[in-house]
């Protein structure tokens, strides 16, 4: 492990540093632009100069890696003036279309202006002009106006999805970025090089013109598109809501996890959050009775849901959970199956075809959370369920989330349960069949309207952080769970998802030892089967 | 008149054919090396002061001798025919009049080396130096001097400029885009195909096989105290003889400027570029200089690819940079910021001026950028022409000046 020091302080890397990373360790910050820590060392943006001790000029750190005892310098006045020529060689050609570009506000091109460049412009003459507003691919639009040529979109379509689309083409200034002959940028990664552009070159067809990233909020969350768990923020707009007709979840953008998704997160992930601002959303409590839906009150619903869970016997009591809810509520599902003694329980609906999977991050369960319930005892087939409510040996059916003709399930089972059941009761975000023939529909909030959090099919318990408010009268499902419990015998003490998950640790023991503080930000690893708890 | 080592065959019409060479004693320097040490070889080389002719003057056999002794995969010996260097035209002429002796030093470099497999990058518009290597090569099959225990691939190159640099040869001989690559690491630890590879000149590999036949010392005292040899000086340009002329290092441009029949047209000398392209350009009063590597560095400028492109009083030099100019931005692999830029900016301004519309600050601008670039990129192309910039509008500015409204 070499020690070198940057700017007077000394510190310790491990062999193969560069002197990016090590100025980083250092708590120093080289500007760059071309560097990305997932890609290959492209050494051709020129911006990461540093003084490096008995060297004549200054050096690229991207592709120098740190040794022992050397002396690096990264504000001398050589290097200052040599940042600054960089970013006038990088704008002079550039349409500084600020106003109009979706980056402002998060454009490389603007910070390191701000910090690096402030110089006078010199460029009098008419600037190079490429193709504007190129679809790439459904996702990515390019301006090759605004693209500094760093290629990073090209380097990780050749690294990282091994797709190899995007090329640089032409020479000199009349370099541009594009496609590949009859190539699309259309991998199922694609929209991470908006993410790696570190200007307005790329830009995210999804959001673009929405709003200005200014007016976002983020909240730190977990994909729940499948059972990776890839980390991610939530961008949300509250602060703007006519710039987006009302869509308050502006994007989702990775967040990095050395362990799970490193910086990357897929397209169907990414664009998978369509729901929460659907018209579809349920927004408040119903009863449907002879065709017609009414609105009901809370108390009203959970009423209707306590009297026969308190009136059947357990074996007349089917539950249909979801791997699409947070461990702490399954866990106060759990309770509630205990507290009735229930056996009719379940989660699984497997789907109609596998899902897509891939050996990067694509899993083939769709669930962000199939380990929890698993965990909480809840992991079963649906099929055995409604099996028994087709037998007419269930009286109530509480289902949670899932459409049960969306899956392989067999139609005419399904249809005839749904029949023969006295009460059908959901539980959900959204309206589907299944909720269209409930008798009862309780609305859910969607994961990112509240917290809680998901265990990863390797065994990674992350949390999710509320972004916004719960829409209508939607809750999250361990607080219906918890009303309705409280009628029954065992008001909850917990009163928020937290709670939940400190009785979840001390009473399911792959959790236990586990808290949200140990989860922290980037999450942490269920305790191995076996191995003693802490 | 001094002796003629690498143009020895080019009075013989058949110079090109494989009994011409032989006549005239081809290949009794293979036979004599292949019987040698390869470290011995490299020794020999090393102690000749052969210094490379393609443009950098990096000393050769110190080259060969980065070879990583532990390796034990393949090495690979690249011969740059790439010549692209405006205002040089030798290698085409050994390519087309003596291609035998190059593959004589190839033969010799790869055993110094260790190497199996070399490959020839020509420059695509070299159409008949390529037919006449090729036919060359294929004699060389037929009588067994190839294809026992050393290869030759021929790989066209399809026109930029940018594939005559060492490593931007390299990646399109990998069949990429010809973009130079970073260093470190250097070719010779990690070059063609992730192997250690040496990059040689086509005129350098012709200079060996003399070297081996009639040894280091004879070598080294035909050139100077740090340069061994002669080489071939492609003078062009207003003489009254533009040809290619080979002459000992140590020959200045006066007399160079002489052998070529003195300056045309006018007849009066306003400047020179000695190096090709790239080389600071020379007044008429810095003449007076020693044609090789270290000669031409202590009077500012390079000896480059010896292209000598001389200018009489009749020649515009805004005019002639801003034909270098447009060379640059043109050839400019676009892959560093500061080279892909500056080039097309500088053209720009340039043009302006020699179309009359110059600002008056546009002097100190174009002084000021390419200064600032010089010296930030990943290979030499951008320093290359910096050299040009600079030293046109410094040495001539007052003719630039005149071009520039209210200047």
């Amino acid at each position: 492990m070499p020690r070198l020091t940057v700017n007077g302080k000394e510190v310790e890397v491990p062999a193969g540093t560069n002197l990016i990373e090590a100025a980083r360790a250092a708590g120093v910050e080289v500007p760059h632009y071309c560097y990305h820590a997932g890609l290959s060392i492209a050494g051709q943006c020129r911006l990461c100069m540093v003084d490096i001790e008995k060297t004549p000029r200054p050096t690229i750190g991207c592709n120098t890696v740190a040794t022992e005892g050397m002396v690096v310098q990264t504000e001398t006045d050589r290097v200052r003036e040599t940042r600054k020529s960089i970013m006038e060689f990088h704008l002079i050609n550039h349409p500084l279309d600020c106003p109009v570009c979706d980056q402002a506000g998060e454009c490389w091109l603007q910070i390191y202006y701000m910090k690096h460049g402030l110089y006078d412009p010199r460029m009098k003459d008419e600037k190079v002009h490429k193709p504007k507003a190129v679809p790439l691919g459904p996702h990515v639009i390019l301006d090759a106006e605004r693209c500094i040529l760093c290629s990073r979109c090209v380097r990780f379509c050749d690294e990282i999805t091994h797709t190899g689309e995007l090329g640089i083409f032409e020479r000199g200034d009349h370099s541009e970025i594009g496609l590949f002959p009859g190539r699309e940028l259309d991998n199922k990664y694609s929209a991470n090089v908006v993410d790696i552009c570190p200007v307005g070159a790329l830009t995210d067809r999804d959001f673009r013109f929405q709003v200005r990233v200014w007016y976002l909020d983020t909240a730190k969350s977990i994909c729940p598109g499948c059972a990776r768990g890839c980390n991610i923020e939530v961008h949300v707009n509250r602060r703007r809501p006519h710039h987006a007709e009302g869509r308050r979840v502006a994007r989702l953008k990775p967040r990095f996890n050395a362990d799970v998704n490193q910086w990357w997160l897929c397209d169907a992930g990414r664009y998978g959050f369509g729901f929460v601002d659907a018209p579809e959303r349920l927004l408040m409590p119903a009863r449907r009775q002879g065709g017609a839906s009414s609105d009901v009150t809370w108390d009203e619903a959970i009423a209707a849901v306590v009297e026969p869970l308190r009136r059947l016997p357990p074996d007349e009591i089917g539950i249909i959970a979801s791997p699409k809810m947070s461990n702490e509520d399954l866990y106060a599902l759990r309770r509630l199956v205990d507290l009735r003694g229930i056996r009719h329980v379940a989660s699984q609906v497997p789907p109609r075809v596998p899902g897509d999977e891939d050996n990067f991050l694509i899993r083939a369960d769709k669930n962000p959370n199939s380990r929890g319930a698993e965990l909480m005892g809840l992991g079963g087939d649906a099929r055995a369920v409604i099996d028994a409510a087709g037998a007419r040996r269930l009286k109530l059916l509480w289902i949670f989330g899932h459409d049960l003709l969306a899956g392989a399930l067999p139609e005419r089972d399904v249809l005839e349960a749904l029949r023969v059941v006295d009460t059908v009761v959901f539980t959900g975000s959204n309206a589907n069949w299944t909720s269209a023939h409930s008798h009862w529909v309780l609305p859910a909030a969607a994961w990112v309207e509240r917290e809680g959090t998901y265990t990863s099919f390797e065994g990674r318990v992350q949390r999710f952080r509320q972004a916004i408010e719960p829409l209508g009268q939607s809750l999250a499902e361990w607080e219906i769970v918890s009303r309705v419990m409280a009628p029954l015998g065992e008001a909850p003490t917990a009163t928020r998802a937290e709670h939940w998950f400190r009785q979840l640790a001390s009473s399911v023991p792959a959790f236990s030892g586990l808290s949200y503080q140990l989860i922290g930000d980037a999450g942490h690893p269920l305790v191995v089967a076996g191995a003693a708890s802490r | 008149m001094a002796e003629i080592v690498l143009m020895r065959n080019f009075s013989n019409p058949d110079s090109h054919t494989l009994n011409a060479y032989r006549a005239s004693g081809g290949y009794a320097a293979w036979d004599k090396a292949r019987e040698m040490d390869p470290a011995a070889i490299t020794e020999e080389v090393k102690k000749a002061n052969l210094r490379g002719l393609g443009g950098a003057g990096f000393p050769t056999g110190t080259k060969w001798s980065f070879i990583p002794k532990a390796h034990t995969g393949p090495v690979y010996l690249v011969v740059n025919a790439d010549e692209g260097e405006p205002g040089t035209f030798k290698d085409r002429y050994l390519l087309e009049r003596d291609p035998h002796a190059l593959i004589e030093g190839m033969l010799i470099a790869a055993r110094a080396i260790r190497c199996t497999k070399g490959f020839v990058y020509i420059r695509g518009e070299y159409v008949e130096p390529w037919r006449r290597f090729s036919a060359a090569v294929k004699e060389a099959y037929d009588a067994g001097l190839l294809g026992r225990g050393f290869d030759v691939v021929i790989h066209r190159g399809a026109g930029a400029y940018i594939c005559g640099e060492e490593t931007g040869l390299l990646s399109s001989l990998e069949g990429k885009k010809g973009w130079p690559k970073i260093k470190p690491p250097f070719p010779a630890i990690k070059g063609a195909f992730g192997q250690p590879t040496i990059v040689n000149n086509v005129e350098t590999l012709c200079c060996v096989p003399p070297i081996v036949t009639r040894g280091a010392e004879w070598f080294a005292g035909l050139g100077t105290k740090t340069q061994g040899g002669t080489r071939m000086y492609s003078v062009s340009g207003r003489v009254k003889k533009p040809a290619v002329y080979e002459a000992p290092v140590s020959i200045t441009l006066r007399q160079l400027i002489e052998t070529a029949g003195g300056v045309s047209a006018t007849g009066r000398l306003k400047a020179v570029v000695p190096g090709g392209g790239s080389a600071a350009i020379l007044t008429a009063d810095e003449i007076d200089v020693a044609m090789d590597v270290d000669g031409l560095k202590a009077a500012g400028s390079m000896i480059g690819s010896a292209g000598v492109m001389v200018m009489d009083e009749s020649v515009s030099i805004p005019e002639a940079l801003m034909v270098l100019a447009r060379f640059y931005a043109h050839e400019s692999c676009g892959q560093c910021t500061p080279c892909r830029e500056s080039t097309g900016w500088i053209y720009k301004m340039v043009h302006r001026i020699v179309e009359g519309r110059g600002h008056k600050d546009d002097l100190d601008t174009i002084l000021d950028v390419a200064k600032r670039g010089a010296g930030t990129t990943i290979c030499a192309f951008y320093d290359g022409a910096v050299g040009p910039y600079i030293s046109y509008i410094e040495k001539f500015r007052g003719e630039f000046e005149a071009l520039i409204p209210h200047a």
